[in-house]
């Protein structure tokens, strides 16, 4: 029988890396994702884990003592947010290209200028083409799940990139809520044992790691990280299926609410999810085929997948908590719509940079975007797709 | 210790391998060399390597001078990384994943760029955080990997490319970061400055005690330039001395606090012997530059007395 609790999307993210019992943990605090290393030492100092904690001098090192001990043939997690990930940045691709499946809690929060401790994507959004497969969470359950399913991904010999699980710092990581837990032993038998083919600490077959890598080999190198994160897909995609066997709870690339016959929808990612199937409930129940696709799997992007399912809508708001600051439109919102291009799927799409900062998103909010849908769905006409909402500005 | 560099060299198979691309009369591949000659020949050793010279020049993919496992990550890191792995080690032990009566060392190397400015908080971390490993900082006296840069391990008044010795400024107008006293400082059971000079006594038993010390070591070795410094390739051995003999570089071992000065020449030789053979001091040797010299030596003096009280201090 799994396990009724109530707890925060860190504790969730905690009690997750309890459960993983991983061999090492590197990691420095920074707020909100603080709370994740500090339940984790209590775990640590109390025994309840193998774990060797590595309390680093910062986020820097937090990364390069991960890739160190994950190159030695150990499993290695971290927890960061925003300025700790910024920090980190240099050593994510390193960390990418070396192929070591390294865990990330990644609890997002506005990377500064100026400083703001409070949720948006631009901390992900920073490390998006960095070679690390990102789940996104819209609550602490998701959270706890993607957490529990990262290691099968990442390790699986063919992918073998790291990977970071993406929940909305203090709107999950600091609500209490209630979760299904899974028991302690069918955590350990679902993640199973870390038995990489090579490793620095294999004395039988010592190994180089990180070499100059010039003109002749860089090239196939990436090769090889780009097939990765195709192949992650079909990994995803099965781990998550037996997933579903272990606990009913299923996950795909992405989830469809009330998409199927809906005509107008919103596509975003996180905690944001939640108020807008509240709004999409109370649409339907006023007769507005209204729905949502909450993007799950944001690396590797499920392109066809996307474009196919929304491909019968009569317009689509995109909504990015990050701004791209290119004229152009956010990130989420320039995949989805070249997705759609490429698929020759023509949807009238527009976008919304919204919550910067973590300004409050309100189902007001998500409402008014519905309504602007509807008018874009009866014209056909976008208007500037390029848009905001929740922002004060000059009239 | 019973010692004999003869029959070390010639019974233990080196774990750095030839056919490297670092250049003729550089002083760090001797360093790498001996360093891992301390090794037990049962015991294997994780290396990691920051980026510079040596780094790019042993490991160019597909080709490694390291017998052993190594790792290299970026730059500034190396401490970082190489503790990653020590966690790693001892977490495996711990939980019975790895063979008991096998042992593995941990030996980081980083240029001076790596250790004295760019990775000098990540080397201050691993040290304070008490992991069995060994920092081996490669001291070249500036980044030589981008083309001889002044780094904060430069000596006073050395022509470099950051800190050219021009008709204003006569090269680098800052004193060297006295990077083992800070390491030193922080209390760990080991930290020790030595080079590679005639029969390689001092730098091969530092690194054994070194790896051999539990907990975190440091070592910092002279390694000169011949590209940086401006001396015929061949002249690397006689460089090494003369930064001995004139007390540029004394040898000298911190352990569990204790300083012991492991070489005191019996003749101070001037300064000027140590700066005339080398390209980058050429300006100090100019008429009405005569007061750099004199500087300079005032400068080695006190740190040569300041080093000889502590000595005695942490004798008594």
């Amino acid at each position: 029988m799994s396990i009724r609790e109530r707890l925060s999307g860190n504790e969730a993210a905690a009690i997750a890396m309890k459960q993983i019992n991983p061999d090492v943990v590197a990691a420095f605090p920074i707020t909100p994702s603080t709370e994740i290393p500090q339940y984790f030492s209590t775990f640590v100092s109390n025994g309840t884990v193998d774990t060797e904690f590595v309390a680093v001098e910062s986020e820097h090192s937090a990364m390069s003592a991960c890739i160190g001990a994950e190159a030695a043939g150990s499993r290695a997690m971290t927890a960061t947010s925003a300025n700790g990930l910024s920090l980190m940045w240099e050593m994510i691709y390193i960390a990418s290209s070396l192929r070591l499946p390294i865990v990330m809690s990644l609890v997002n929060r506005a990377v500064s200028g100026p400083l703001n401790i409070h949720n948006d994507h631009s901390d992900a959004m920073g490390v998006r083409d960095a070679g690390w497969i990102m789940l996104f969470s819209e609550n602490n359950q998701e959270a706890y799940d993607n957490l529990l399913m990262a290691h099968r991904i990442a390790e699986h010999k063919d992918v073998l990139l790291p990977l970071m699980v993406c929940q909305d710092g203090f709107i999950t990581s600091h609500s209490i809520e209630n979760i299904e837990l899974v028991e302690d032993e069918k955590v350990k038998e679902f993640v199973g044992t870390y038995k990489p083919e090579h490793y620095l600490l294999n004395r039988k077959e010592p190994m180089a790691i990180g070499p100059l890598d010039v003109q002749p080999y860089l090239f196939e190198h990436k090769y090889q990280q780009a097939n990765a994160m195709r192949n992650a897909k079909k990994v995803i995609e099965e781990v998550s299926k037996e997933f579903e066997k272990m606990t009913g709870r299923k996950y795909s690339f992405f989830e469809e609410y009330k998409l199927d016959d809906a005509e107008i929808a919103i596509v975003c990612m996180n905690s944001t999810a939640g108020t807008t199937k509240f709004v999409v409930d109370s649409l339907r129940a006023k007769g507005i085929k209204a729905g949502l696709l909450k993007v799950r799997m944001f690396r590797p992007f499920p392109a066809e997948e996307i474009a196919n399912a929304l491909s019968h809508l009569k317009a689509v708001a995109v909504l990015d908590k990050s701004d791209s600051l290119n004229g152009a439109g956010g990130a989420l919102f320039e995949d989805v719509t070249s997705s759609m291009y490429v698929n020759k799927k023509q949807v009238p799409v527009v976008n919304y940079v919204y919550g910067i900062g973590g300004r409050d998103t309100t189902s007001y909010d998500i409402e008014g975007v519905y309504k602007d849908l509807m008018e874009i769905a009866k014209t056909g006409e976008t208007g500037n797709p390029y848009r905001y909402f929740g922002v004060r500005r000059e009239k | 210790m019973a010692y004999n560099v003869k029959e070390i060299v010639a019974n233990k198979p080196s774990r750095f391998m030839a056919g490297h691309r670092m250049c003729a009369g550089c002083g760090a591949p001797p360093v790498a060399r001996m360093v891992l000659r301390a090794l037990h020949e049962d015991d294997h050793a994780v290396v990691c390597a920051a980026t510079g010279c040596m780094e790019v020049s042993t490991f160019m993919y597909p080709y490694t001078s390291w017998t052993d496992s190594f790792i290299h990550t970026a730059f500034e890191c190396a401490g970082a990384t190489l503790s990653g792995a020590e966690a790693a080690y001892r977490s495996l032990k711990k939980q019975g994943k790895l063979p008991e009566d096998e042992h593995t060392k941990f030996i980081a190397f980083g240029g001076d760029g790596g250790t004295y400015d760019i990775g000098l908080q990540s080397l201050s971390g691993a040290m304070e955080r008490g992991h069995d490993m060994v920092y081996v900082c490669y001291d070249n006296g500036a980044y030589m990997n981008t083309g001889i840069q002044r780094s904060s391990a430069t000596p006073h008044f050395a022509d470099t490319t950051t800190s050219p010795a021009g008709t204003k400024i006569p090269g680098k107008m800052q004193v060297r970061k006295d990077l083992t006293e800070v390491m030193a400082s922080h209390h760990i059971p080991y930290a020790a400055q030595t080079i590679a000079t005639a029969n390689f006594k001092d730098l091969y038993e530092k690194a054994e005690k070194a790896i051999y010390t539990e907990g975190p070591a440091f070592l910092n070795v002279l390694a000169p330039c011949p590209r940086g410094w401006g001396y015929p390739t061949d002249d690397l051995m006689q460089i090494n001395k003369l930064a001995v003999e004139t007390c540029y570089w004394p040898l000298y071992e911190v352990e569990n606090g204790k300083y012991k000065i492991t070489y005191k020449p019996a003749k101070k030789l001037p300064i000027e012997e140590f700066l005339k053979p080398q390209r980058r001091f050429k300006h100090m040797f100019k008429p009405g530059n005569e007061w750099m010299i004199e500087e300079f030596q005032k400068e080695l003096d006190e740190r040569w007395e300041e080093l000889l009280k502590l000595e005695e201090i942490t004798n008594r």
